[in-house]
């Protein structure tokens, strides 16, 4: 299985993975020599095999709903990148000047 | 022999006897980490002082005559994925190299009730991704029989910190073999528990249905002791088993009377190096000498569990892997961008390359189109390799062959071959892919000197049998009491 540079493209901007031009090459062949050895999978008849996502056989593991303190404001933000007040500051998800209105 | 060669069990007995204090142990491994550790580069991290504190509590406790935890004044190395309240918790990341988690994974909680010495957090492949503990991202790893080689991945800074006598007892995890192949090449003891053994709460997360935490000790006494202090039902993690924790320490010197041993004949093919083959067969003999039978089995489906494992792994991965967003913790990039972009840079900049190429991978077998020719293909696979072992398990009550093809490979001969490091995973992933226990244990050294282990894979939840198992031929050789020379 072989893979383009625009599949890698492709993957990486679906990954959210901002790469350079050296390293999606040198991801281009290396995926594709792993997605050859995986491919041995087709050797096997699965049609009746039912998927297997768990080792276990649990379903549906229920606790008491109780009330019970959660992480204080300060301590889930401790570690973020930039904070304003009691928020996570984050890069403006509209592409405007415009101050947004709440 | 120094307080460092000593096994846990040792040194707890020397301090409930009086003839050393929690302290006395505490300096004698901070001065053999001073030595030994600029060879071995096992540690991301070590607090002395707050070793020493731990250590000085335990000791005011013992004074003052209060009931004491089942690991009193042992220092216990802990893998830098598991959280530690206040401790930098990195995963030997770039993205998380500031990270400090506000709570403790419930192993390290555990830790702390059973009054142990938490000892340092240990060097892993980025994101216990790998084999080698060379992708970490901040050092390399030497093994303690021969520092030009790997100590084996991921959890290869807590395998080289028990063989390099840095620390009795470690954790580490295990999502494909990361607690075993490194436990083999440093000539350790190491256990992947049954998954659901042990709580995941706090640890950070490579692939769900795949990561057990687990323990590294020198014998198999001191692996059964750290299992049982972090085993058992946590409700924060709801794939954590609520089934009672054996006491395993009792019952491991009770040899398993009858024992069938399945010896797949798949473990023992093409790519097995001849003097790692020779040490396992010459293992087996030594259990048919003590009563056991070996029985012939086949694990049909084994030669294509690692191609399924490197689908469903990375699969897991890619997605658990999307909360590093630069956004609630972790690296974000110094350059402008929009919010995708800010993303896309922080990710690309904080991410190593394997961790990178694992990432592709998965959102590859996982996109549009390719899901059910690659990941749905993988879960069908997974479950005929655990079928394989459902049938094997009817004739056998413990599974052995090799932990790993090779003893310990020189460092820098892999790097650069993603898929020559998988294979050396190739004996240890179907045991994660069906949920089993495996432990990994010494049974010889090659000419060269270097470890090799054994691998006894059980039945779900028969980790008392494993030690049992692993204890008949720990107690007939000498091979767990030998230290290297660092």
């Amino acid at each position: 299985m072989s893979l383009s540079l625009d599949d890698i493209r492709k993957v990486a901007r679906l990954a959210r993975l901002e790469l350079s031009e050296a390293d999606l090459v040198r991801m281009q062949g290396q995926l594709s020599a792993i997605l050859d050895y995986v491919a041995q999978l087709n050797e096997l008849d699965t049609a009746d095999v039912e998927p297997l996502a768990h080792p276990l056989p649990i379903q549906n593991v229920f606790r008491p709903d109780e009330p019970a303190p959660s992480l204080p404001p300060a301590a889930a933000l401790q570690n973020a990148p930039a904070t304003v007040g009691d928020y996570f500051a984050v890069p403006a998800v509209f592409d405007t000047d415009e101050p947004v209105s709440h | 022999m120094s307080l460092t060669e000593k096994t846990a069990a040792d040194l707890l007995a020397l301090q409930a006897a009086g003839a050393a204090t929690a302290a006395d142990v505490a300096d004698a491994f901070l001065a053999a980490y001073r030595d030994r550790e600029p060879k071995l580069r096992a540690f991301v991290s070590l607090d002395e002082a707050d070793v020493r504190r731990q250590a000085a509590a335990v000791d005011a406790k013992r004074a003052a005559g209060q009931p004491l935890g089942m690991l009193a004044g042992v220092p216990v190395a802990v893998k830098d994925v598991l959280c530690t309240e206040g401790v930098r918790t990195t995963c030997s990341s770039r993205i998380l190299a500031d990270f400090v988690p506000p709570y403790d994974a419930h192993v390290v909680g555990r830790l702390r009730a059973a009054d142990a010495v938490l000892f340092g957090k240990t060097n892993m492949d980025e994101f216990a991704m790998g084999s080698s503990t060379e992708n970490s991202a901040f050092r390399v790893t030497r093994n303690p029989w021969d520092t030009a080689r790997v100590p084996g991945g991921s959890s290869g800074g807590s395998a080289a910190a028990v063989a390099g006598c840095l620390a009795p007892l470690a954790l580490g995890t295990d999502t494909g073999g990361s607690i075993r192949q490194p436990a083999a090449l440093c000539g350790v003891v190491g256990l992947k528990p049954t998954y659901g053994r042990v709580s995941r709460y706090g640890l950070i997360a490579f692939a769900s249905s795949l990561d057990q935490v687990g323990p590294f000790a020198h014998d198999v006494t001191d692996c059964a002791l750290l299992l049982e202090a972090v085993a058992g039902h946590d409700p924060r993690d709801s794939t954590c088993v609520n089934e009672p924790v054996p006491a395993y320490t009792r019952t491991l010197n009770d040899p398993v009377k009858g024992l069938r041993i399945g010896v797949p004949r798949e473990f023992f093919g093409e790519g097995l190096d001849a003097e790692v083959e020779a040490a396992v067969r010459a293992a087996l003999k030594e259990y048919e000498r003590r009563g056991a039978v070996l029985v012939d089995v086949s694990l049909p489906h084994s030669k294509y569990a690692l191609a399924a494992y490197y689908i469903v792994a990375p699969a897991e991965a890619s997605s658990n892997l999307a909360r590093f967003d630069g956004m609630h913790y972790g690296h974000r990039t110094k350059e402008k961008a929009d919010l995708v972009g800010t993303v896309a840079k922080s990710r690309g900049e904080g991410f190593g390359p394997e961790v990178q190429r694992r990432i592709m991978i998965g959102t590859y077998v996982l996109s549009s189109g390719y899901k059910d020719a690659y990941y749905v293909k993988a879960l069908k696979v997974r479950r005929l390799v655990k079928g394989d072992f459902d049938a094997a398990f009817e004739r056998c009550d413990v599974i052995a062959g090799p932990t790993t093809p090779t003893a310990a490979f020189r460092a820098g001969e892999k790097a650069d071959d993603p898929l020559a490091m998988y294979l050396s995973d190739v004996y240890t992933v179907s045991c994660n892919l069906a949920g089993l226990p495996g432990l990994s244990l010494p049974c010889g050294f090659t000419a060269a000197g270097l470890p090799v282990g054994l691998q006894l894979l059980g039945r779900p939840f028969a980790e008392e049998t494993l030690f049992r198992a692993a204890r008949m031929y720990e107690a007939a050789t000498d091979w767990h009491a030998r230290r290297p020379a660092v």
